[in-house]
């Protein structure tokens, strides 16, 4: 089987996986970190959401061999352990953005993602459009834009340092 | 899916000579439409050939008055090029109606336009524009190289390598989204570029993207949404399905078209 | 219920317990959970939607590389594991007990829907699974497929199961015929509508899931699965199926995914894999991809119905009936049975003094996916015939809808309908009243004649809905067919440090029950919300429990929680008095302190924890050690949630496409525990009805193929199809429960549709629009309705 090494939450990880093995199953099978999920197999949901490389990525339609060398953070590599959480994260706390918690992951890498890509100051339009990528089935939505307005202002006031840096 | 050997060539040449050993390889470009037709076992390549390692295929340039882009270049990539933003900002608004922001992220403009699927974006932008396809062998003009659904004129071992836009003076897309794909339902693409006036057309017709002849002609009097006043075309050789009837797309065809002149022309 | 000084009490917006693990990554779902040893199941499913199986040639799989096992139906029978059932006994006006068909969990001779599952691999890894699975030959002979259920009873009709005539599997009524017809006789105006309600597939974000494992040295089984009701899982899977005594069956729901009412039901898979597991001694695990999800979950809704409406002159309604033919696919599901009729005939008065009602339904089999409960669950087709039909009659009239409706309203409580339900509270003309003040409705006017400038076309609708929650009083449901009783239970552990404990037969699954029901504790027992934890979704712990659905858990469950509080205080003014030497009828608590009444003197909440386990100051003889109580409540009636959702649509002449622009939503649900949770519960609510009015539709094609298969073909509503909504509540409390909760899970679901529907006839000018109302769909409207030169459509 071809190996496999990346950086994933920091730190170098490597494997031996067959050339079918998508990222989020070497993900959650093969290192444990199950806080990606799988809702579809369309690339339609966003549940499996992460970054690869700092850019988000829906991790059921990577294979893993196309990370090679990659530096991959997953939902468990936003809060440091025992240190404080993402804005992001905390966002969707305060605003209750979410419900069951299958969807939120996804929902938490792709909303610092639109961070990246439209800035701290977001409005509601632009929330609902970027988040085409995502489908919550429990919120209605309503919670999960507030969210991430609320997240991208707290990002601009020095919170997701790390994130920032990849 | 089924397992496959899996390779990274750095070099186009590297990747033609792979294709060649491999009969029933497959290129991999951003992967957005092989891994998932793959997932379902629709596809069962042997082979994978993934060319994100090769070199020179990435990039937005203008070369007098064309744009190149380069055929590995991801659609958020050529949604938001500085270059395109200035010279042909329309068709940097194809990219950017692709799919999600995920897919954007990941796709890229050579992988669409070599999938040639009837509902896809880039089809639209290709034939609206008169484009020219450059491949590893040739170079082949948009209007010869879509040749049905899912159908191109790429050979065997023939790789997309970039795309060479002419720099349009009017041009712009607008879409009516699938709701639940995100692909076209319908799209029309239109251009005036001198005398060379487009309309092309993706997600309606049954055999994938088409120019709408009488439209243009229309528009030769006049490049405005007003010349294609009581203009329509007919409900035969649409698409049907579900979520949009023959006579549906057919008359979204005139909407778009209008609505995309009024943009072009803002 | 106004905010208390309590800051985590009832009424207090307290942010969630269990989102820390969710937001960092740490839930744990089935298919999180790993175990050693574990093999996967995979499902070999048919691809026809109706055929005899003439053989299954499983050879070449099972030499597949990995391949542990190949069993199918033949080998389930042999083995003796029994049916699946439908546990909710529906009769026929003619008295005959429904017409149940076999259900066996792996096909055995015949198929009969698209995905039927037909063999199982048991593999070491999934991908070798699939890939075996390909190997496996089935020589099918396909039959001519039912698929539409105006039609499976018609002469000529293919026959779905054997000794099934008509493949009608009950003709059910319930109202006066006689009353009703004489009403209508007597009418000014009759309103007719012929409404289908269309098919749902519930698509919960986490894919269904069971891992089952077999442990030899006890003969025991225990089940990792997502489920909304465990108990009633193992109750099944052991009473009928007979997988194992109930003693030997331990189901775990660990975290699950969003539920909507389809993870209620005992699925095939889960059978398969704790049969597996004791075949092969291995844990095995099931995860459904989103394909099988839409095949084999069960879907929702699927009506077609003709409604009538008789009203007087004045406006007065005098009597509706309703026909209606519900679809419930291949097999009865878990429930099914109930959900097209004591769910939704007994809902038909809507919030209406309406002095007679007939409703007949009959339910059919199709070869098509099962159909059960979903979200609502009967109450949105019942709000959907309703409220479409008063405000066609207000339209047809020429009243404004909102007068129609308060000309109608139930004003004064009890009020008995003439289809069973006996409402207990409630206020429509409040809820009314102050939807219309908040959707600014004598501004659409202007709003209207501005979007008209914009080539839009803007309409606006009502929905005045109700439901009937809190399910329900055992013996009420037991009389009306239900094979269990609809109780809860919750035992309250106070351990020696004072810390507590709760473990509810209630399932979380989205809902925040470790948030509300900590916070019911919290103020009770005047003790911090973060020393009370919530348990729930294991039989192994929880005494007992039927689970989460029908927006019960804070009527009857929480309910269930509030006696075993009762009892709790009762034993610590017992150990209190004993602490504080004085009698126990001068023991008062109050705020986490026992006092003695005249006395300054008190001991703390934890001083008399301790010393009911420590039992120094107490001889067992008198008191028993210990404090921790369990209750079983058995609810008095069902609860009657009720409101006004007013939903504005403009419309683009252009292209049919439909934006919601403004949409309010008054609600009356009784005490609110959380009222940030309960908003949540609205807005996801309305999602999945704006997602039913304007986006979703199962559709099979003749042969039964599942064209909506996937999230590319089956529209779910994302953030760009919604707005943001305008929320808000009146109150009146449940007098049935001691809380006062009505329940609000549903009730956006069930409101949403017709306001829906309400509002674009309204743009568009016709009542001639089917669900999903698509661009499409619209835009053929405004064709026909321009053709038809209506005056109302000529207008715009």
């Amino acid at each position: 089987m071809p190996a496999v090494s990346m950086t994933v939450n920091g730190k170098a990880v490597t494997g031996d996986v067959e050339a079918r093995t998508l990222l989020v199953q070497f993900l959650r099978e093969q290192l444990r970190l199950t806080g990606t999920h799988v809702g579809c197999d369309t690339s339609q949901c966003g549940a499996c959401v992460v970054h690869v490389d700092g850019i988000a990525a829906k991790s059921c339609t990577l294979l893993a061999l196309q990370c090679e060398g990659a530096k991959v953070t997953t939902i468990e590599g936003l809060a440091e352990p025992g240190g404080a959480l993402h804005p992001m994260q905390e966002a969707f706390r305060e605003n209750h953005g979410l419900q069951c918690g299958y969807c939120t992951p996804g929902m938490i890498m792709a909303a610092i993602d639109i961070v990246r890509r439209r800035g701290n100051d977001l409005d509601e339009h632009t929330i609902r459009e970027q988040l085409d990528g995502n489908i919550c089935r429990c919120t209605g939505y309503h919670n999960i834009v507030k969210a991430i307005a609320a997240g991208a202002k707290n990002m601009a006031k020095g919170g997701g340092a790390r994130q920032a840096a990849e | 899916m089924s397992n496959f050997t899996f390779h990274r060539p750095t070099t186009v040449r590297q990747a033609a000579g792979l294709l060649a050993r491999n009969p029933e390889a497959k290129l991999l470009a951003g992967g957005h439409s092989l891994i998932p037709v793959m997932k379902q076992r629709l596809a069962s390549p042997s082979a994978v050939v993934d060319l994100s390692l090769v070199e020179g295929m990435v990039g937005v340039e203008q070369k007098g008055r064309s744009v190149v882009i380069g055929a590995m270049t991801r659609h958020a990539d050529v949604a938001t090029s500085p270059v395109l933003q200035q010279v042909l900002p329309g068709l940097a608004a194809v990219p950017g109606s692709i799919g999600d922001p995920q897919v954007r992220n990941r796709g890229t403009i050579g992988g669409s336009v070599a999938n040639n699927d009837p509902n896809a974006d880039y089809p639209a932008a290709c034939l609206g524009l008169g484009a020219t396809i450059i491949t590893n062998k040739r170079r082949i003009a948009a209007d010869d190289f879509f040749t049905g659904m899912f159908s191109t004129a790429l050979e065997d071992g023939e790789i997309i390598t970039k795309i060479s836009f002419p720099i349009a003076k009017k041009a712009a897309y607008e879409k009516f989204k699938h709701p639940a794909s995100g692909f076209a339902l319908v799209g029309v693409f239109v251009s005036k570029r001198g005398a060379d006036i487009r309309v092309a057309v993706t997600g309606a017709g049954s055999n994938g993207v088409f120019r709408v002849k009488s439209f243009e002609e229309a528009l030769k009097k006049r490049f405005a949404a007003k010349s294609l006043d009581g203009m329509s075309i007919p409900a035969t050789g649409m698409n049907s399905d579900i979520h949009a009837s023959p006579e549906y797309r057919a008359h979204l065809v005139a909407v778009l078209a209008r609505r995309a002149l009024a943009k072009a022309n803002a | 219920m106004s905010v208390t000084e309590n800051a985590t009490g009832i009424g207090a917006a307290v942010r969630r317990k269990e989102d820390f693990r969710f937001i960092t990554g740490n839930g744990q779902y089935t298919d999180d959970v790993v175990r050693p040893g574990e093999t996967r199941a995979v499902f070999l499913r048919s691809p026809h939607a109706h055929a005899k199986i003439k053989n299954i040639d499983a050879a070449a799989a099972k030499k597949m590389p990995g391949v542990v096992a190949v069993l199918t139906g033949a080998d389930l029978a042999t083995d003796k594991i029994g049916n699946l059932i439908c546990g909710w006994m529906i009769h026929s006006k003619d008295g005959s007990p429904m017409k149940m068909s076999a259900h066996p969990a792996l096909a055995n001779g015949k198929v009969n829907c698209v995905g039927d599952a037909v063999a199982v691999v048991i593999a070491e890894t999934l991908a070798q699974g699939r890939d075996a699975a390909e190997k496996i030959k089935v020589d099918y002979d396909v039959l001519e497929a039912v698929v539409d259920p105006a039609k499976a009873q018609s002469p000529g009709t293919p026959q779905i199961h054997p000794d099934i005539a008509n493949n009608t599997i009950y003709q059910w009524h319930l109202g006066d015929a006689k009353a009703t017809a004489a009403a209508f006789a007597a009418a000014a105006h009759v309103t007719k509508l012929d409404i289908v309600n269309n098919r749902l597939v519930p698509n919960a974000i986490e894919p269904r899931a069971a891992l089952a494992e077999y442990d030899v040295g006890n003969d025991s089984l225990t089940l990792w699965n997502t489920s909304q009701n465990p108990h009633v899982a193992r109750l099944v899977i052991a009473a009928f199926v007979g997988m194992a005594p109930e003693h030997k069956l331990r189901v775990i729901a660990p975290d699950v995914g969003g539920g909507f009412g389809s993870k209620i039901f005992i699925y095939p898979e889960e059978v398969v894999c704790l049969w597996a597991s004791r075949k092969v001694q291995r844990p095995v695990k099931w995860t459904a991809d989103r394909s099988e999800s839409f095949l084999t979950d069960c879907h929702g809704r699927d009506h077609v119905t003709h409604a009538e409406l008789a009203l007087d002159a004045n406006g007065k309604i005098l009597g509706l009936r309703a026909k209606t033919i519900a679809n419930l696919g291949a097999y009865m599901s878990t429930f099914s049975s109930s959900v097209p009729t004591y769910l939704y005939g007994t809902l038909l008065s809507g919030q209406y003094d309406i002095p007679s009602i007939y409703c007949e339904v009959d339910a059919v089999y199709t070869n098509t996916a099962p159909v059960d409960a979903y979200r609502g669950a009967g109450r949105p087709e019942a709000a959907f015939v309703v409220e479409r039909l008063v405000e066609v009659a207000a339209r047809q009239m020429d009243v404004d809808p909102a007068e129609l409706r308060r000309r109608n309203f139930i004003k004064s409580f009890p009020h008995q309908t003439p289809v069973i339900m006996n409402y207990d509270a409630g206020d429509y003309d409040a809820s009314l009243k102050k939807a219309l003040e908040l959707a600014d409705v004598k501004g659409f006017g202007k709003r209207k004649r501005e979007a008209a400038r914009h080539g839009k076309l803007r309409g606006l609708g009502y929905s005045a809905y109700i439901e009937a929650c809190g399910i329900a009083p055992s013996q009420a449901v037991g009389s009306l067919g239900a094979g269990v009783g609809l109780w809860e239970s919750a035992e309250v552990r106070v351990n020696p440090t004072g810390s507590v404990e709760v473990l509810t037969g209630c399932h979380a699954h989205g809902q925040g029950h470790e948030t509300t029901f900590a916070q019911l504790v919290s103020e009770r027992l005047g003790i911090p919300f973060e020393n009370v934890s919530i348990v729930h979704g294991d039989t192994d712990k929880v005494q007992f429990g039927m689970g989460t659905y029908g927006s019960r858990s804070g009527a009857v469950g929480m309910s269930a929680i509030v006696k075993a509080l009762d009892k709790v205080e009762a034993k610590a003014k017992k150990v209190a008095a004993y602490v504080l030497e004085a009698a126990e009828g001068d023991i008062e608590f109050k705020d986490g302190k026992f006092t003695v009444a005249g006395t300054d003197k008190s001991a703390a909440w934890g001083d008399v924890a301790l010393n009911a386990y420590i039992a120094h100051k107490f001889a067992g003889a008198d008191l028993e050690p210990g404090l921790k109580e369990t209750s079983f409540y058995d609810p008095t009636n069902f609860t009657f949630p009720a409101g006004c959702h007013i939903c504005e649509v403009e419309v683009d002449i252009d292209t049919g496409k439909t934006e919601i622009v403004n949409w309010t939503a008054i609600d009356d649900f009784g005490t609110v525990i959380n009222p940030m949770i309960v908003e949540g519960q609205v807005h996801g609510g309305i999602a999945q009805g704006v997602g039913q009015a304007l986006l979703e539709g199962a559709v099979y094609n003749k042969e039964g193929q599942l064209v909506t298969g996937s999230m590319m073909d089956y529209t779910m509503p994302r953030a760009h199809d919604l707005p943001s909504f305008h929320v808000g509540l009146t109150t009146t409390k449940s007098p049935s429960n001691p809380l006062g909760i009505k329940g609000c899970g549903e009730a956006g679901a069930i409101a949403a549709p017709a306001a829906v529907i309400n509002a674009i006839t309204d743009a568009i000018g016709s009542e001639d629009l089917a669900m999903p109302a698509t661009a499409n769909a619209v835009w053929s409207a405004l064709q026909r309705a321009n053709k038809q030169n209506s005056p109302r459509a000529a207008a715009y």
